[in-house]
């Protein structure tokens, strides 16, 4: 069966690459504490020696649109192209390629159909910044093939939050049965309290630094039973206009398991968003398989 | 109110670079061109195929010919897709980093919570 090398759950923000890079007086004061936290989380991937990264994300309506929308997707193709035209534009995130592993994908999408998720499919899926931050973030050479999981934290109505978190554990339970001796790493970003396009955007913290503070310990600590009782699709408008991006965190808590707590967990207090960083090891040690 | 329409030109219009410079520079004649020539096409299937139906409401055609973006809010158009294109056109008229979209919620700052609905 399958090794599950590490569970990874992180915020994605578009402009890392941006700041991470810059030099002289392009550099802004919070780059180097943030490139350290970064590289730092990089090592805790980079550890596990993975073989197939499953990549958990959410299209920012770049290839997904409101006249076909799906709430789940898993992508199956050989080649993902990712980032586009307005990513590139405001985040100078660059083009890249990334390989598939369409065996995996296509055992997902049987299992997870067959399991009651109706989930839709691709065979031609552009991915964006939901997916490249964290390869750029965790797996800069990207060099390892991926198997897209879109979910839609965007576009009312959304499947319940209960349902990303049945989702994750559904997908652990098919990574460990898939009949594979490949190492394979899940990896979901989302974010914590959000406000775009509304009056809170762009502050000096995130929108509810209470809600990050509040979720940044569920996350760590695997506290399933709090986060399904005080989140719901309703009150997550109140932390932030885009907060629904937490849902897929409550998905890789699903991953990682109820009261599991993280054996890696960070974070950082950036203009904007709280970054959290976030990982767990299944099969114990600090690398994966020791024990 | 036709939310799903002003989020369809919001959409089409980011994500090409040459329509995003046309609707920068002359607003009132992108929004005609594109309701008369591009609202009806349904985006993945052939151009013979298109919609009959789809036409904005005199306040959404006003607001977006005026770049009119805390109406925009207000009409319901999700807040990402009005974001991303209007920090596209206007960020660089602005000095300071981030100086536009400050102002771009300062501008929204008399909205409280509920925010209007962007269920389309």
């Amino acid at each position: 069966m399958a090794t599950i090398a590490a569970v990874i759950a992180s915020t994605h923000h578009p402009f890392y690459l941006k700041a991470s890079t810059a030099t002289g007086e392009d550099r802004p004061p919070f780059a180097d504490e943030w490139q350290a936290k970064i590289e730092s989380f990089r090592e805790t991937l980079t550890r596990a020696r993975p073989d197939i990264l499953v990549m958990v994300g959410s299209d920012h309506f770049h290839q997904l649109w409101l006249d076909n929308m799906p709430q789940f997707l898993i992508g199956k193709a050989p080649v993902y192209d990712a980032n586009f035209y307005n990513e590139e534009r405001e985040f100078g995130l660059p083009r890249m390629v990334l390989r598939g592993n369409e065996e995996l994908s296509g055992y997902l999408l049987r299992e997870g159909i067959d399991a009651g998720f109706d989930l839709a499919f691709s065979n031609e899926l552009r991915v964006d910044h939901s997916i490249t931050c964290p390869i750029i973030t965790l797996r800069p050479q990207a060099d390892l093939p991926i198997v897209p999981v879109y979910t839609n934290i965007f576009a009312p109505p959304m499947p319940q939050p209960s349902r990303f978190v049945a989702l994750g554990q559904a997908l652990r339970q098919m990574v460990e049965a898939w009949p594979s001796d490949q190492r394979v790493a899940i990896i979901g970003t989302g974010h914590l309290s959000l406000e775009l396009g509304g009056p809170r955007q762009f502050g000096p913290h995130g929108p509810d630094p209470e809600f990050d503070r509040k979720a940044v310990e569920w996350i760590a600590t695997g506290d399933l039973k709090s986060a399904l009782a005080e989140v719901s699709l309703d009150s997550l408008w109140a932390p932030g206009n885009a907060t629904h991006g937490f849902m897929d965190f409550m998905l890789m808590m699903g991953v990682a398991g109820e009261n599991v707590p993280a054996d890696y967990a960070d974070s950082l207090d950036l203009f904007h968003t709280m970054e959290a960083y976030f990982t767990w090891y299944p099969r114990g040690g600090m690398g994966g398989d020791e024990i | 109110m036709s939310k799903y329409l002003l989020n369809k030109f919001l959409y089409t219009v980011d994500r090409d670079p040459d329509l995003v410079e046309r609707y920068r520079e002359d607003p009132r004649g992108t929004v005609a061109w594109w309701e008369a020539e591009q609202a009806n096409l349904i985006l993945n299937c052939h151009q013979g195929e298109r919609s009959t139906w789809l036409a904005f409401e005199d306040p959404e055609r006003e607001a977006l010919g005026a770049h009119d973006y805390p109406k925009l809010f207000e009409l319901g158009a999700h807040p990402f897709l009005t974001l991303t294109l209007y920090i596209a056109m206007f960020e660089r008229d602005y000095d300071e980093p981030l100086a536009f979209q400050r102002e771009y919620a300062t501008r929204l700052s008399h909205w409280q919570l509920p925010y209007p609905d962007i269920a389309t």
